[in-house]
């Protein structure tokens, strides 16, 4: 699962720094292989700002997953069948392998995992906000599969064709897994819209409060967007994050109608003359509360993170003085 | 104590849901772990196998549903039964520790498991023999993760040593109740060649010792006063937590279908 508004939260003063080695000459050379489609390799030349950004979006999206594990393991231990236990650990489980591959991705632009964990744990980077949500009720785990996994979807199927060649294939995998994701969420919703009268309204409140958390992980409106324009140029970002926002709720809206559960926006609307529907306006100052830290759930989850990573110290510490101790013997 | 005799078939089956609880209750404490562990790579290799687990209890609770013929389902058992009825090792429902104290846990278990698995494939019910065939290639698997992992903990660190020493010390009394039997293990060896416990305890002894051994950790004494229970129902005050936590949703809202 995955995310966005992750292209927004860098520190623009460095982006537009330039070593000075990197001449004019092979920008224009660089740009030129993008603008071709070609893929770029780890070992390719790239300008310093392209690999920033890059570690930048592919460390946060594997933070993201990585994150993105307890609102779901939450409901782990009190799934209400066999099937559906099985189902989210499943899911749970891809998560991590997603959050395995893209450290992996990110590495070969130089940065270690390590660093990468240090800085999520330092607050210095950031994770998708939809993960600082709460998850009070089985639907939830139905409405995220549905919404958040649609919503990256959108966003991932893009990154397949991505610029830089070992994200764009840790994509392809990706996208596979989330689509299951995806329609496992919608099938959680629509047991439950088929049930008691008690399961549809606890299916309707997760969508009211999944909803527009939903529509925020596109990132914020094109007009406020920070890095697009580079990334477009660049081919790591190919459509705006209006574009991506419209496309789901094209997509989502009439799922939502076929479910039988109303959307909680009184303005939401289909426009006969652009095929499209409109929808109210997005509170964009809860979405900078979240990302600022001020989320339901930011603490918890950072504090759960440190926690683990507190907690396995002496076992990371136990393996790597058994492979030194045994290194030196099979060496002797 | 209730000291009923089963008959061949009710043998069978309460051995067979006895498989599955014990799975059932391995799982869910190892999904309780979920997001906690020390690296991502023990992440993936926990979450995989619960699902192992959570699996093996699915096709034990069928067969043993099928074998009731009362139309029960997998959920039923997993859902529906209160504590007494579950008849798993206390050791699996133990609450979890820390890291070394799972791998423990699941050393001692898995030691046990995959011997009983192995002698399952010469049993005379097909099907049960079909189902330990496919349990025992993901448990032969578990056991060497686990084992290694025992292996670097106990040969790591001082303090990874006096960890894992810890865990074994506070955990060893828990495996007595693996050999112990009832009347369902009798019961069940005699009408459908299963597992002979005494053979168990011995192959299990050793191993665990020849494991111990390259852990440079020390085997604990013999047991004098080991733990049971578990085949009688009678659980740790742990378990009924775990099965309220496990249970609530369902039993929040009675008949509903998930």
């Amino acid at each position: 699962m995955y995310t966005q508004g992750l292209d927004q939260q860098g520190k623009p003063e460095q982006e537009k720094q330039r070593r000075p080695a990197e001449s004019e000459a092979e920008l224009r050379a660089f740009q030129r292989r993008c603008d071709a489609e070609e893929k770029i390799e780890a070992k390719d030349w790239m300008p310093e700002a392209y690999r920033r950004t890059l570690v930048r979006q592919i460390s946060q999206h594997a933070h993201s997953e990585i994150i993105g594990m307890q609102p779901e393991g939450n409901w782990l231990t009190r799934a209400p069948s066999l099937k559906r236990k099985v189902i989210l650990l499943a899911k749970v489980q891809d998560e991590a392998g997603h959050g395995l591959y893209l450290y992996s991705a990110a590495e070969t632009l130089g940065v270690s995992r390590d660093k990468m964990v240090d800085d999520l744990l330092s607050g210095k980077a950031k994770y998708s906000s939809i993960f600082n949500y709460a998850t009070l009720t089985w639907a939830d785990i139905g409405a995220i599969g549905w919404l958040v996994d649609g919503a990256a979807i959108m966003n991932q199927v893009p990154l397949c064709r991505c610029s830089y060649g070992p994200y764009a294939r840790a994509m392809v995998r990706v996208c596979k897994e989330e689509s299951f994701h995806q329609r496992q969420g919608f099938d959680i919703m629509h047991v439950l819209c088929s049930g008691s009268e008690a399961q549809k309204a606890m299916a309707q409140d997760a969508l009211n409060r999944w909803w527009w958390p939903s529509l925020m992980m596109f990132g914020p409106s094109d007009k406020d967007s920070e890095h697009s324009a580079q990334s477009m140029a660049w081919k790591i970002k190919r459509f705006s994050n209006d574009e991506l926002r419209q496309k789901f709720v094209d997509a989502t809206v009439p799922q939502a109608e076929f479910l039988g559960l109303r959307v909680p926006d009184d303005d939401l609307h289909f426009n006969e003359a652009t095929g499209h529907y409109e929808f109210g306006d997005i509170d964009w100052q809860e979405f900078y509360d979240v990302l600022a830290g001020n989320g339901p759930c930011n603490r918890e989850r950072l504090a759960k993170r440190q926690k683990a990573h507190d907690d396995g110290a002496w076992v990371r510490e136990a393996a790597r003085a058994y492979a030194a101790k045994h290194a030196v013997q099979e060496a002797a | 104590m209730n000291r009923i005799k089963p008959d061949a078939q009710l043998a069978l089956r309460l051995y067979v849901q006895r498989l599955g609880d014990n799975a059932l209750i391995t799982g869910q404490r190892m999904i309780e772990r979920v997001a906690g562990e020390p690296e991502l790579e023990a992440e993936l290799a926990n979450a995989n196998f619960a699902l192992d687990y959570l699996g093996q209890a699915r096709m034990y609770y069928s067969y043993a549903a099928e074998l009731e013929g009362a139309g029960r389902n997998e959920d039923d058992f997993a859902y529906a039964r209160n504590d007494r009825e579950f008849q798993n090792f206390l050791l699996v429902e133990q609450p979890n520790g820390h890291f070394g104290d799972a791998v423990v846990r699941q050393v001692l278990f898995d030691s046990f498991y995959l011997l009983q698995l192995e002698a399952l494939l010469e049993c005379s019910d097909q099907r049960l023999a079909e189902i330990a065939a496919r349990a025992a290639k993901e448990i032969r698997y578990h056991l060497q993760h686990v084992s290694k992992w025992l292996i670097r903990l106990g040969d790591g660190t001082s303090e990874s040593n006096a960890r894992v020493s810890e865990s074994l010390a506070r955990y060893w009394r828990f495996a007595g109740e693996f050999f112990a039997g009832d009347e369902v293990d009798d019961k069940f060896r005699a009408a459908f060649n299963g597992p002979d416990l005494s053979a168990l305890a011995v192959t299990w002894q050793s191993n665990i010792d020849a494991l111990l051994a390259v852990a440079t950790l020390t085997v604990p004494a013999d047991i004098e006063h080991p733990v049971s229970g578990g085949r009688a129902g009678l659980h740790s005050e742990h378990f009924g937590f775990l099965l309220a936590e496990m249970q609530h949703l369902t039993r929040s809202y009675p008949g509903a279908t998930w």
